[in-house]
């Protein structure tokens, strides 16, 4: 950035018609997308839940107190992740560098939680092929999981360019806008913890007989 | 990309011809893209076509034995995705390619690279979908592929199997490209140009472009589910293991009627350029067909269970339903009055564009009409999986959707190439298109009142519905007769040119400002806009005063002229002067590189696909490549240093 404006403003003006980084606007209109994406999946989830017809039941599963913690891990990573970019933009590269790496360190560790939790599953009997539990609860958490590992791998880039110095406060932008992407699969995990786990933990065989149909 | 100092060692050379077959493979132009899509998605219009007339001529005498049934089934269900997925949108998407920069003013879309590689995850897409004609095994279980039947238990062959996974790779490359326009529409405008002066077609693009990159993730859903459900047998479809065919309908038409919208929307945007170019007035009410447009798209997402009345879904449902789809009727109703009120006290001309455009508005009423009857749940009842129902779809998408696009082809044919379509060709497509379209589908309105089924390879010859059926076949070889035509012409005025000059119809919006066919650059210097239809005002500055009394001048920077790149942002100089159409003389305009990573990153997920049907080294090979396109894009600056 040359113009005056950028260095008077701290954040740099764009040069086109909204003023906006185009890549910056192209994030937030594919989460927009992604919103969609997650949404329908969980709305999936929330229509079928209850309606397995055979155990492992999400009663007899779901263990609240260990995805407790991998979640709690994955919250803290979105806080490494604000620290990251405020070092970056305030030029201390050993810093930024630093929260960076916790970043994918806390991302990996999440998703070291949800390896466990899917091969315990699998072992006390619970596939995605077992009932309509494991059908929805393994491919809504595997989505999640495939956009953690994608954040993991382009956070673990930017590290390294942050390491060479190829990642400056002057181009942090390519930080903030990996950083939009990360708080959404956060957030979007919130809503997942919450509807999976916190609401449906307590729930056992359907009370009625057979299959029903949506109302 | 950043100037970041790592840097791929380079397998090959970055290409740089501007000719021969490489230079189209790396090209990351927008107006080369827009001929891609247009010439792959006609191909594809010729297979559709083609299908089409094969059901036309098993249906055309009763207790016909020409077709199979199993076979009847895969061409009403091939040709009705080849023409929604592989004809309507890509023609749209060419449109979008060819006439979004021209007519804001820039030089490209906003990402060049992102757009080649949907152009190009598009063209492996369709090539996965009916690539099942080859194995012998097409997707058989309709365009809209219901569960169970879509399921293994009832289709155990593979054809439902590329159905899903040809969705869901043509899925990325909507979504992709329709970012790309959203970005390009509200980012890279002309100084001056603010969002209620960017030309009507753009509006349209837009609302289009949030459309798709809304409603395709949820086709992404659906089509994740039932491949699940079919590769891993998961049970999301299966009531065996607790899960629910309706909630396929419901997932799949949540994304369907939205789909319905961005099918006809470019149409609509096409049309209302046309009219006020040939009544030479502004279109009426432009805010007015902006905020209907907006409207019908923002009410797409509260009908779909219009498509659903006789699934049992209860009263409450169906009458919420029934409601949302007769409020929908009215945006649409206004657009009409809207394109009349253009019509209204124009001097016409009866040019080919102006014939398809008015005609438009005849058919796409008549299929409109049709439209809001079913949205009445009794009615409904009588007419589901009737051949009512097929009229009313193909009034409005040949008779809106396709009009609309031919209308633009000859519209704006003289600014992609130079020269005009020949204009009695023209007119000999354009009536063999209209009489061999409503002969075709009109009959079919009365033959679903009287309970004709759809779907059905053959019928009883005790029925009375013989003499319509054969009408509808004559049709519909009166209909491919007039494509034939239109290919003719396009040849013939190959042959033949009649140069048109730059701006041949007294054009409105800026694409007209510039050279027919554009330099590679699109403007020698970007145009300043000062008010609507800019290009117009600025030929006829006398008549400024008559409509733009209490116009205030609006500051809307320039928008930027590439994806990334902080060593391009800053304002581009511009060279004045000698337009030689080659960019040769204009060494100080920067345009993006070409690429071969969008072609690379798109034949990995394309692998991606194909393993899915095929094996797991089939996916592998395909992630590897993937990665590779990635990372290559990733490392790869978008203008090499000089």
């Amino acid at each position: 950035m040359t113009q005056a404006a950028a260095t008077e403003h701290h954040e740099p003006v764009e040069n086109t018609s909204t003023g906006l980084n185009s890549r910056k606007l192209m994030m937030w209109a594919f989460l927009a997308s992604d919103v969609m994406f997650f949404g329908v999946f969980i709305a999936t989830y929330l229509v079928y839940r209850g309606k397995s017809l055979v155990g492992p039941y999400p009663s007899e599963i779901l263990d609240i107190p260990l995805t407790s913690v991998s979640t709690f891990v994955l919250l803290m990573s979105s806080l490494a992740m604000v620290l990251a970019l405020h070092y970056v933009k305030a030029g201390e590269k050993n810093k930024g560098t630093l929260w960076i790496l916790l970043v994918v360190v806390l991302g990996a560790i999440f998703m070291g939680f949800q390896f466990y939790e899917f091969r315990e599953f699998a072992h006390e009997g619970l596939t995605p092929r077992t009932n309509i539990f494991g059908t929805t609860f393994f491919i809504l958490t595997g989505i999640h999981g495939a956009h953690v590992t994608i954040g993991v791998i382009w956070m673990a880039f930017l590290a390294y360019g942050s390491h060479v110095g190829s990642l400056r406060s002057d181009n942090s932008l390519d930080l903030e806008i990996a950083g939009l992407y990360w708080h959404f699969v956060d957030i979007v995990w919130i809503v997942i913890f919450t509807v999976i786990y916190l609401i449906s933990f307590s729930d056992g065989p359907p009370a009625g007989v057979g299959p029903t149909i949506l109302h | 990309m950043t100037t970041k100092s790592l840097t791929m060692p380079q397998l090959f050379p970055r290409p740089k011809s501007s000719t021969g077959i490489w230079s189209w493979i790396g090209t990351v132009d927008h107006k080369r893209i827009g001929t891609l899509y247009g010439i792959v998605s006609f191909i594809w219009f010729i297979v559709g076509g083609i299908e089409a007339l094969l059901i036309r001529t098993q249906l055309a005498s009763a207790e016909n034995d020409l077709i199979d049934p199993e076979t009847f089934n895969q061409l009403f269900t091939m040709h009705g995705t080849t023409m929604v997925f592989l004809v309507i949108m890509p023609l749209s998407a060419a449109f979008f390619n060819w006439l979004i920069p021209l007519q804001i003013g820039a030089r490209d879309v906003a990402f060049p690279r992102l757009n080649a590689l949907s152009f190009w995850i598009f063209l492996f897409g369709s090539l996965i979908i009916n690539a099942s004609w080859i194995t012998g095994n097409a997707p058989n279980g309709g365009w809209f592929g219901y569960a169970p039947n879509s399921g293994t238990t009832f289709n155990p062959g593979m054809g439902m199997t590329y159905w899903v996974v040809g969705l869901n790779v043509l899925g990325v490359a909507s979504i992709a490209a329709g970012l790309n326009f959203i970005v390009t529409i509200l980012n890279m405008r002309a100084p001056g140009m603010g969002m209620f002066k960017i030309p009507i077609f753009t509006w349209m693009t837009l609302i289009t472009s949030v459309l798709i990159v809304l409603a395709m993730p949820v086709l992404a859903v659906a089509g994740i589910q039932l491949m699940s459900d079919r590769v891993y047998g998961t049970h999301f479809f299966n009531s065996l293991g607790g899960g629910d065919p309706v909630m396929w309908q419901h997932i799949f038409w949540l994304f369907g009627h939205p789909e319905v919208y961005i099918l006809i929307l470019p149409a609509m945007g096409i049309v209302s350029e046309v009219l006020p170019t040939f009544a030479r007035k502004p279109l009426f009410g432009y805010p007015f067909v902006v905020f209907a447009g907006a409207a019908i798209a923002f009410m797409g997402w509260f009908v779909w269970s219009h498509h659903m009345f006789t699934v049992g879904l209860g009263p409450a449902a169906n009458t919420a339903f029934s409601i949302s789809t007769m409020l929908i009727a009215v945006p649409t109703g206004v657009k009409i009055f809207n394109w009349l009120g253009t019509l209204w006290g124009g001097n016409i001309r009866l040019n080919t564009p102006m014939l398809f455009s008015i005609s438009f508005i005849a058919m796409f009423t008549i299929g409109g009409l049709s439209g809001v009857m079913h949205a009445s749940p009794p009615t409904d009842a009588q007419q589901q999986d009737t051949y009512f129902v097929v009229a009313h779809f193909h009034y409005v998408l040949v008779g809106g959707a396709l009009l609309g696009i031919f209308s633009g082809i000859y519209f704006w044919w003289p600014k992609f190439t130079g020269y005009f379509l020949n204009e009695k060709l023209g007119i000999a497509n354009w009536a063999l298109m209209m009489i061999g379209f409503n002969l075709q589908f009109a009959p079919m309105h009365w033959l679903g009142m009287d309970g004709m089924p759809r779907r059905i390879y053959t019928y009883a010859d005790n029925m009375g519905w013989e003499s319509s059926n054969l009408a509808a076949s004559i049709g519909g070889f009166i209909l491919a007769l007039g494509i034939l035509v239109f290919m003719i012409n396009v040849f013939y005025s190959k042959m033949n040119k009649v140069m048109a000059g730059n701006d041949p119809w007294d054009g409105r919006t800026l694409e007209w400002a510039t050279t027919s066919p554009p330099p590679v650059h699109d403007f020698d210097e970007i145009p300043q806009v000062k008010y609507r239809d800019d290009f117009w005002f600025q030929k006829y500055p006398e008549t400024i005063a008559e409509y733009h009394h209490d116009d205030h001048d609006q500051a809307v920077p320039s928008g930027a002229q590439f994806d990334d790149g902080d060593d391009v942002q800053e304002a581009l100089p511009v060279v004045s002067g000698s337009s030689d159409g080659h960019g040769d003389g204009h060494s100080a305009i920067h345009l993006p590189d070409m690429s071969y990573y969008p072609f690379i990153l798109s034949l990995g997920v394309a692998g991606l696909g194909a393993g899915f049907l095929t094996n797991n080294t089939v996916i592998a090979v395909g992630a590897v490549v993937l990665v590779w396109g990635l990372i290559g894009w990733a490392m790869e600056p978008v203008n090499d240093p000089e």
